[in-house]
């Protein structure tokens, strides 16, 4: 299938093709089993300058944008959608700092990002705090020079592993959503800590964990952005992750359907081999044509934010939206197409599955996501009326 | 001056050449086939072509006086004082030859302190050994020994050059080779004569083992070859064969390049699964986890990989990294033997696009015999230790 | 450190196929690429190189679709690479083609480290190594799975595998060693190296630009001729033995023998081992 990419793209997307079957695939299961982090993939994919992708050429990167890292993102996934995530986390986490972040703190970070010396994340979530984003209530006072920081942020994707995170903080009680500022927070800062790791579901190839603060302090020049600016970074960031998402869903369904359409030709009963049944034909036609319509809206979305669109949150949403929604059905129907033994730890598709449903959570809710697409159709009618 | 081309009134455009052609040499241009760049002249075309309209002109360098050289000649490999186990086998391939031919049969032998292999070479049927026993010559100093075999050779001059398929003999055979500028064929698997030219004929496969080639070396003495370990058979001692120890002591001995720290030995060394090529693998027809040993036994002998089925591993009998099968590995070996193994289709999945399928089982119905290509009808704890045996010969 | 690293393109013989009913090798999906083999020399290459400093430059001789298999290896991160490419070098056996190969080595000055794989997966002789180090009149070693240590002095220290175990030998700088597969495991390409690769120049020498013999290369310069190609006979499924136990193990090894399968196995015979 031709997807018209450049020649760029294509060696990008070949690559990340090769690493994620002659390494990944391999190691999926025992990651999936014992939760440890990725490291030697890591080192991979930092070896092979996959980190580079999407970071601009001045900081060491290789200029493509969120379309390339998507295209990186769904090869990955399609072996393993939870070791993939410490690359998609980590582009979430560098996105602010490339949007947002000041001359200085773009040369301090992105080089290194770019290299994979280091790894980012990205903290918005809090036990009280979900889709009501606004409700943070970490706190970041400035005494002085510094930003002294109290507070948890919960189920943050490389929390521990990563170096550099991007924090939504409170700076001013009084002006609600507009009083949250973004503040770069390193490993290490005294006052930061780590929880435990989280025990999930699915994606358990990524590391999940509570950050503590204490009175941290970090120097003022960690703000990124403006004060109070903290919410748009969010905002911004996810319209530009979102793609990262539906790339990640798009992998996983594409990876279920290739083995359940493996499995559907070796599997006999009734003396043929199941795909010469219609029900299974029907089900595989289905789950293909849901994915090549995933795949289609998601590198539609990763095109329009790269052509520097200004009203992307639509696109980007419908992306997501769509295509965890495939990723759900798709890994749902692969099990059902392998039958008993799809419900085996044996077989690879019930870890899909698994892997599919945060898909529809994280980054913005299923629910969100809708809300946000209703909410920019409204506003095209009153504009156009207006 | 072209060495290769079509002629263009006789071919018929019937594409057999282009079919067989694996470097993607030949184009058809307007319905007549025409070769080109990436040709290496490897001649598959001209023998299938069967109107005979492909020519290859071939012009060779200098090559020596053929008449002038005369007998069969082989490398009397050894180490600790023994004679490598592959020599009985060259030593039974020359003495096939030296039915046809005609022709002595001389061992080159060199080394510290090996007389005593000399006479045993004899016993097999050698009717000159070239000796040169001295302390300066080690037994792994490949660098003296390849210059001290040309120089031999050239002395001597033999037609017939044989060497064992080993690490060894395919390093210094070549070495030797490139001294003397003749032929050498590597790692043959059938040796034989030419009725019509006298020519040694010199079969070995090729591509990974997919095809086989006959190759001749026509103006280049001596004709030189590395037999393949294991496959030929080996020579019988002959009681009181009478056989001449040449000393060719006056041929100097260069100095050594390399210098030889030490030899470790390493046993039990396992195999990969997933590169092997000889798999022995056990099922339930092995009752008893105890009974692996059958099977590493004969994986030992065979120097291949030992793989389970699903049964063996769930059982505990042996860990999962040697399970074969749908959720275990996949395996493409030359051999896979399947004992005690019924022949699920999730085993069958891991295994059969294996070249060879040999299944031991004692119920003739088991469904593995439906894809091996052969099997034995047995008690595998009569069988195994019987294969076992008969291979240690 | 200077080092050459010789390879050769190959058709990926480990996806061939027989079409069982003209009995011929089935050629087409068959891709082209580095042997295998001489991924790891290339890799070694690149190991002694990051430990000693120095430059690897990649050799290989063939037509000019080599050129990818060149490309191939500067995306690892090898610093040049030459083609010896000429329709009078085609047809070569081992001992044209290490007399080539040797000619192109010269005319790079020669190296103080020469690699290449243990053997190439069409040809499978392993002839060539040897041939260009008596070429280059150097000490050569084959099979090396491990380098140890190259000290100040010049001096090599490596291992060597043999059947039954290996050996540790030690000798002096200008050398030539093929690899196996236990000596490292090959990086994957990067991204920056694939887009140099693109980009790097790539020179090819023809016949007039080495000091060869014109009688000496090609086929005029091959001693040996394949005289016929043949698909090997494959059991064709299904030979059930049944009887006695000896008889049937002794019938199934003959005719594995006869297959031209080398049981490879330990023998005992003459007290070895």
């Amino acid at each position: 299938m031709n997807y018209f990419l450049t020649e760029d793209q294509q060696m990008i997307k070949d690559l990340a093709a090769r690493i994620a079957k002659e390494k990944i695939e391999p190691v999926a299961a025992e990651y999936d089993e014992s939760e440890e982090f990725p490291h030697e993939i890591v080192e991979v994919l930092a070896k092979s300058d996959l980190f580079r992708v999407f970071i601009p050429e001045e900081y060491d990167g290789l200029g493509g944008g969120i379309f390339e890292l998507s295209l990186v993102v769904e090869e990955l996934s399609k072996a393993c959608g939870g070791i993939s995530l410490a690359y998609a986390a980590s582009a979430l986490g560098t996105i602010p700092i490339m949007l947002f972040g000041s001359e200085e703190q773009k040369k301090k970070y992105l080089p290194r990002l770019a290299s994979g010396e280091i790894l980012a994340a990205f903290a918005l979530t809090e036990p009280d705090a979900g889709s009501d984003a606004a409700a943070v209530k970490t706190r970041a006072t400035l005494e002085n020079d510094h930003y002294i920081i109290n507070g948890t942020k919960q189920w943050i994707t490389n929390g521990g592993e990563a170096f550099i995170y991007t924090v939504i903080a409170l700076t001013d009680p009084t002006r609600g959503v507009r009083g949250t500022s973004a503040i770069l927070v390193e490993k290490g800062t005294p006052g930061f800590d780590f929880g435990k790791k989280e025990n999930k579901m699915g994606i358990r190839g990524s590391t999940t964990r509570e950050l503590i603060f204490q009175d941290a302090r970090v120097p003022k020049e960690n703000i990124v952005g403006r004060n109070g600016g903290g919410f748009l970074v969010a905002m911004k960031t996810f319209d530009q992750s979102r793609p990262g998402v539906a790339a990640q869903a798009v992998g996983i369904a594409a990876g279920a359907l290739d083995k359940a359409v493996a499995y559907a030709h070796e599997r006999h009963q009734f003396g043929k081999p199941i795909s010469s049944f219609q029900a299974i034909q029907f089900m595989l036609a289905d789950m293909a044509t849901q994915v090549e319509a995933a795949r289609a809206l998601t590198y539609q979305a990763a095109r329009t934010i790269d052509a520097g669109a200004k009203n992307v949150a639509k696109i980007s949403a419908m992306a997501k939206v769509f295509a965890s929604d495939v990723a759900m059905k798709v890994t749902t129907d692969a099990v059902q197409v392998f039958g008993g033994y799809g419900y085996m730890k044996e077989y690879p598709v019930e870890k899909m599955m698994r892997d599919a449903k945060i898909t529809q959570i994280y980054e913005g809710t299923n629910q969100i996501q809708r809300e946000i697409i209703g909410l920019q159709l409204i506003r095209e009618v009153v504009k156009k009326k207006g | 001056m072209e060495t290769i081309r079509v002629i263009p009134d006789l071919c018929t455009g019937c594409r057999l050449c282009l079919k067989v052609c694996t470097y993607d040499a030949i184009d058809m241009i307007e319905k007549k086939a025409v070769i080109n760049e990436k040709c290496t002249i490897c001649g598959a075309c001209v023998d299938v072509c069967k109107v005979d309209a492909i020519l290859i002109t071939r012009r060779f360098f200098k090559g020596q006086d053929t008449s002038a050289y005369s007998g069969i000649s082989i490398y009397a490999e050894h180490h600790n004082c023994k004679l490598a186990s592959v020599v009985p086998e060259i030593i039974g391939a020359a003495r096939q030859l030296k039915k046809d031919l005609g022709k002595n049969i001389s061992a080159i032998l060199l080394g510290n302190k090996v007389k005593p292999l000399a006479e045993e070479l004899i016993s097999y049927g050698v009717d000159e050994v070239w000796l040169i026993d001295d302390p300066l010559i080690g037994d792994y100093a490949e660098d003296v020994q390849s210059d001290l075999v040309a120089q031999i050779l050239v002395e001597k001059k033999p037609e017939i050059f044989l060497g064992g398929g080993t690490i060894m003999g395919r390093s210094l055979l070549p070495r030797a080779a490139a001294k003397i500028l003749t032929g050498l064929t590597a790692d043959c698997t059938e040796l034989d004569i030419d009725d019509k030219n006298k020519l040694l004929r010199q079969t070995r496969p090729a591509f990974g083992g997919n095809i086989m080639a006959t190759i001749l070396c026509d103006k280049h003495r001596p004709q030189m070859a590395t037999v393949r370990h294991k496959v030929m058979s080996e020579a019988d001692k002959i009681e009181g064969y009478q056989g001449k120890i040449i000393d060719m002591a006056h041929i100097p001995i260069p100095e050594p390049t390399i210098e030889v720290l030490e030899f470790i030995r390493e046993e039990g060394e396992t195999v990969n699964l997933a590169e092997a090529d000889f798999i022995v693998s056990g099922g339930r027809g092995l009752k008893d986890p105890k009974n692996f040993y059958l099977i590493e036994e004969l994986a030992h002998e065979l120097r291949g990989a030992v793989g389970a089925s699903r049964a063996a591993v769930d059982a505990g009998w042996i860990p999962y990294s040697h399970q074969v099968g749908q959720t275990g590995k996949t395996v493409n070996p030359t051999i896979y033997v399947a004992c005690g193994i019924s022949g699920a289709i999730q085993h069958l999945a891991g295994m059969k696009s294996s070249d060879i399928i040999i299944a031991i089982n004692s119920d003739s119905n088991a469904p593995i015999f439906d894809v091996a290509h052969y099997g034995i009808v047995g008690n595998l704890f009569e069988v195994i230790p019987e294969v076992v045996t008969q291979l240690k010969g | 450190m200077n080092i050459i690293v010789c390879i050769k393109q190959v058709p990926d013989t480990t996806n061939i196929k027989i079409n069982p009913e003209t009995n011929t090798l089935i050629r087409t999906g068959v891709e082209s690429i580095i042997n295998p083999f001489d991924m790891y020399a290339l890799e070694e290459g690149l190991r002694l190189k990051e430990k000693h400093g120095g430059t690897v430059i990649v050799l290989s001789m063939g037509p000019p679709q080599v050129e990818q298999a060149l490309r191939e290896a500067i995306s690892l991160g090898i610093d040049e690479a030459y083609l010896l490419s000429d329709r009078a070098f085609a047809g070569a056996d081992t001992l044209a083609t290490a007399y080539t190969l040797a000619a192109g080595i010269k005319k790079l000055g020669g190296a103080d480290i020469i690699l290449m794989g243990r053997q190439a997966i069409d040809g499978d002789t392993g002839q060539v190594g040897p041939g260009v180090a008596e070429n280059l009149k150097l000490p050569h070693i084959t099979d090396i799975r491990k380098i140890e240590e190259i000290d100040d002095g010049g001096n090599i220290t490596v291992e060597r595998m043999l059947e039954d175990g290996y050996l540790r030998l030690r000798t002096k700088l200008p050398v030539l060693l093929t690899v196996v597969k236990e000596i490292n495991e090959p990086r994957l390409p990067s991204l920056k190296g694939k887009m140099a690769a693109r980009k790097k120049e790539i020179t090819t020498w023809i016949e007039e630009d080495l000091q060869v013999e014109s009688d000496r290369i090609g086929l005029t310069g091959s001693p040996t001729q394949v005289m016929k190609i043949f698909t090997p006979p494959k059991p064709s499924g299904g030979k059930i033995f049944q009887g006695e136990i000896k008889e049937m193990v002794t019938q199934l090894i003959t005719e594995l023998r006869n297959a031209g399968i080398a049981l490879g196995g330990r023998k005992e015979a003459n007290g070895n081992d």
